[in-house]
């Protein structure tokens, strides 16, 4: 890991805050460090009936039935076509815990606000849904994700 | 909640218990019973509502519960008779009671219809018994609004007089569960009170027996209080103490101060005595004596000097006393607990067993031979598991009394409204049952009860042409078989008269005129729904609804019900229940490469689909003929949008389904597993509610498979079928 992974643990004051950072093909976003509750394996879903696309299905997580959202697709490219390579983060959405499938985790960022760029007008309506902001860093560009309407029942509400 | 309000709460809640025993008590005393204990503590179930309802100034239900505990004091007396007209009587009061419970309860101020009436009966009998009636109304009254009394009390004395109350409790009131301080706390209810403590028979707390009663008290009472409302307070310690009630001189209302205890003598007694040994040997009393002031021969009773007397017996049996009434206590320490976190620990243990389940299967899959010392390992995690699961479900597994005991009381009004002679005869009320099933076992019991009186037994008149006593006897009993509850309703009535049953049902075009139908099938004609064999719908068990709610609402609890009878003889009404809500008996097949399971409850049978039996209606609409009908024939694949294509229908297995409301339906699986117990986990905690699924569960692979919601997919491929054509 490189030198960023060493700055982190150290204090959230100033504006520090901590990101974990993942693949969808060649794409890098990341999420809140504090959203997530833990990452672990793929694992086979069993498929919910009359549910979105993205939704891959649910698992069980130690008793608990778990949604997994497949992240690329809700996010408007081609969906995953989930292996034992791929990951599952699970995160804390509100009072739900849910499954985001995603390529691989990369990365624990430790970032200022200040270095969140504004996500520029663009016409993509899944842009402004879910991208709160861009990080530049080491000349790549990683996409600052909210969770909040990951899951389809949040989406209607919105509808 | 603020303290007053729960406390509230909790004094309500004792009501339900008094008068649990209030009616069981009458009931054994009906049944001949003649145990004085019994009518002890019927007149201890009033006597506790009486005082709870004083400290709460419920005036309707004190009114009518001091009426009723003078009866009972005459009864108790043996002044009045315990007839059978009498405890009929009581019985209602009885009822009208815990109408007035619920009342207060609800905070309805509205006159009971039948409080006067009962009241009046109440009185007749006691002032048959010889009692003037008026005078025991009146220190009714004044007990229990001292601070208002005095106006209506005639005999009053114009100036405060007071008493001088010497107070020594027994071991034995200690012993059973009394409490010392709860009593002086009632005495000064009564008015002004000065209490003096006497510790002189204190032993050095080398001798001292922990469980032993030394102290006693001297209480000057002063105000407009009577001897018997004073005696009234230790009435239930009667005999476990030395009690001696004399009326002050007038003059003086000063405490007696003789025997007035110093603290500080018996401290030095207790250092000098016992100086090393003092702290690790009293097990109670040092504690208890901390929060005594120096000064405690006049402490205000205000600040209970329970402390200092209360032995440990009395400690825990505080609690269960909060409503001011003595009651006895029962054998085997019980603590309160939260109900969130039974359930919590209900779950945890669910995952635990699933846990279990998974680890075992690895553990083959693996490859072990099953005598190596993991598989045997597991084994015994395997049994522990199950018996951890069992303990927990215990805790909140309650005996079936809690429902029964309602019944006894329906019973008399829907007997005295048919005007038939009832006796009801209860069985197997201590089974035991998951709490969220008893819950929902009081409205389809009422129903069937009702039932039983109104359409099950016969009039009198017929009973006796038909050579039967004129009283109908109505069974109701619980028993647990096979790992479910089974609860039987039955009558002694004329059973079911099937000629009837089938006219009706042809009548409402439920079956066709030609329908041959065996007796067993015409019985359960009665479980249609729109069917009632009442002429006009009556007050008691029409009210619109009928026996197919009774089976709905059992089928929602993953029951069945069943009904037997024979002509003459009477009807059997036989429910089986899970013994809890948390599990559930699957089918489980698997449909397009998934896994589901199916409620067994409403599977009639699983058949084999012959290709001539099966016709198409257009579309890919599909019924299947069986014995003659036809019902429709639902590929789950398809309704749940696994599958485009619909499975030939010979190539799957069908579950005959029967639906809320009685309709069939065939489900068309691709194969079915096998039958298994599984614990129902919930879909909507991370996801939300999905059509046709009612819950999910976790197989022994580790792996999530759905619950079918029946009713849903029904109704939703019959939308989709009304599309289609």
């Amino acid at each position: 890991m490189n030198q960023i992974t060493s700055q982190s643990g150290q204090n959230h004051a100033g504006g520090m805050r901590e990101l974990i950072s993942f693949r969808i093909g060649a794409q890098e976003f990341c999420v809140d460090i504090m959203a997530i509750r833990e990452i672990r394996g793929w694992t086979a879903a069993t498929a919910l009936p009359q549910s979105p696309s993205f939704v891959k299905g649910v698992i069980n997580l130690r008793g608990a039935v778990l949604p997994i959202v497949d992240l690329a697709s809700r996010l408007g490219f081609e969906s995953t076509e989930a292996s034992d390579r791929n990951v599952i983060i699970v995160a804390q959405i509100g009072e739900q815990v849910v499954g985001l499938l995603v390529d691989a985790v990369s990365d624990i960022l430790t970032i200022t606000d200040d270095m969140i760029q504004p996500t520029p007008d663009v016409a993509s309506e899944t842009a402004k849904t879910f991208v709160r902001g861009l990080i530049p860093m080491e000349g790549r560009m990683i996409s600052l994700i909210g969770l909040e309407r990951v899951l389809p029942d949040m989406e209607l509400e919105a509808a | 909640m603020d303290p007053l309000a729960a406390i509230r709460e909790t004094f309500f809640q004792e009501c339900e218990e008094q008068l649990a025993e209030l009616e069981s008590g009458l009931l054994a005393m009906e049944g001949g019973d003649q145990d004085p204990e019994t009518i002890n503590a019927v007149f201890r179930a009033v006597h506790s509502i009486k005082g709870g309802a004083g400290a709460f100034s419920l005036e309707a239900l004190i009114r009518f519960a001091h009426v009723f505990e003078t009866a009972l004091d005459e009864m108790r007396s043996g002044r009045l008779a315990a007839s059978s007209d009498v405890l009929k009587s009581m019985l209602r009061a009885a009822d009208v009671l815990a109408d007035l419970v619920r009342a207060a309860h609800r905070g309805d101020e509205a006159e009971h219809p039948l409080a006067a009436t009962l009241a009046e009966e109440l009185r007749t009998m006691s002032g048959a018994a010889g009692v003037d009636d008026e005078s025991e109304e009146d220190w009714g009254d004044f007990e229990f609004q001292p601070m208002a009394a005095a106006v209506d009390a005639p005999e009053a004395p114009p100036a405060p007089t007071g008493f001088l109350v010497k107070f020594k409790p027994r071991t034995d009131l200690y012993a059973k569960a009394n409490e010392a301080a709860l009593l002086l706390r009632e005495l000064t209810r009564l008015g002004v009170a000065e209490v003096e403590l006497d510790a002189h028979d204190v032993p050095p707390l080398s001798e001292l027996d922990p469980e032993a009663a030394y102290l006693s008290w001297t209480i000057t009472l002063t105000g407009d209080a009577d001897e018997i409302s004073i005696r009234e307070v230790f009435e239930f310690v009667d005999g476990d103490c030395e009690l001696d009630v004399t009326p002050l001189a007038g003059e003086s209302a000063s405490p007696a101060g003789g025997d007035a205890f110093d603290l500080s003598a018996l401290l030095a007694r207790v250092q000098g005595d016992a100086p090393a040994e003092a702290a690790p040997e009293a097990e109670a009393p040092p504690a208890a004596f901390d929060p005594i002031p120096e000064p405690v021969a006049t402490a205000p009773v205000a600040k209970p000097p329970a402390p200092i007397a209360a032995p440990p017996a009395a400690n825990e049996a505080a609690e269960g006393q909060a409503a001011g009434g003595p009651r006895k206590t029962e054998a085997g320490a019980t603590i309160r607990v939260d109900l969130d976190r039974v359930d919590r620990l209900i779950d945890l243990v669910g995952e635990l067993v699933i846990n279990q389940a998974v680890l075992a299967q690895r553990v083959m899959e693996a490859g072990l031979a099953r005598a190596s010392a993991v598989a045997m390992g597991l084994d015994e995690l395997e049994q522990l598991t199950r018996e951890i699961q069992d303990s927990v479900m215990a805790i909140r597994a309650q005996p079936v009394k809690s429902v029964f005991q309602r019944m006894p009381r329906l019973v008399r009004e829907v007997a005295a409204m048919t005007g038939k002679p009832v006796r009801l005869v209860t069985e197997g009320e201590g089974t035991e049952v998951d709490k969220t099933v008893i819950e929902r076992l009081a409205d389809p019991l009422t129903h069937m009860i009702r039932n039983a009186i109104d359409h099950g037994l016969e009039s009198p008149e017929k009973r006796a042409a038909a050579g039967k006593p004129a009283e109908g006897v109505v069974r109701l009993s619980a028993a647990h078989r096979s790992g479910r509850i089974v609860i039987e309703v039955s009558d002694d009535g004329g059973g079911i008269n099937r000629e009837r049953v089938k006219g009706i049902a042809i009548e409402k075009g439920l079956i066709s005129a030609e329908a041959t139908l065996s007796d067993e099938e015409i019985d359960n004609l009665i479980f249609m729904p729109g069917f009632s064999t009442a002429a006009e719908v009556s007050d008691i068990s029409g009210r619109g609804v009928g026996m197919d709610v009774v089976r709905r609402s059992i089928q929602a609890l993953g029951g069945r019900i069943t009904i037997s009878s024979k002509p003459g003889k009477g009807s059997t009404f036989t429910m089986s229940l899970p013994l809890t809500l948390a599990v559930l008996d699957g089918m489980v097949v698997s449909v397009q490469g998934q896994t589901l399971v199916a409620p067994i409850t409403a599977i009639v049978e699983t058949l084999q689909p012959k290709a001539a039996d099966v016709h198409s209606l257009g579309g890919h609409a599909r019924v299947i003929s069986i014995r003659g009908g036809f019902v429709p024939l639902i590929d789950v694949g398809m309704a749940l949008g696994y599958r485009r294509e619909p499975l030939p229908a010979t190539q799957g297995v069908a579950l005959l389904i029967e639906g809320e409301g009685g309709a069939r339906a065939a489900l068309l699986c691709d194969a079915i597993q096998g039958q298994r117990q599984v614990v129902i986990k919930s879909l909507e905690a991370n996801y939300r509610q999905v059509p046709g699924v009612a819950a999910a569960t976790i197989l022994g692979d580790g792996r999530v498979a759905l619950i079918l919601d029946i009713d849903t997919i029904v109704a939703v491929s019959r939308g989709e079928m009304r599309k289609a054509g």
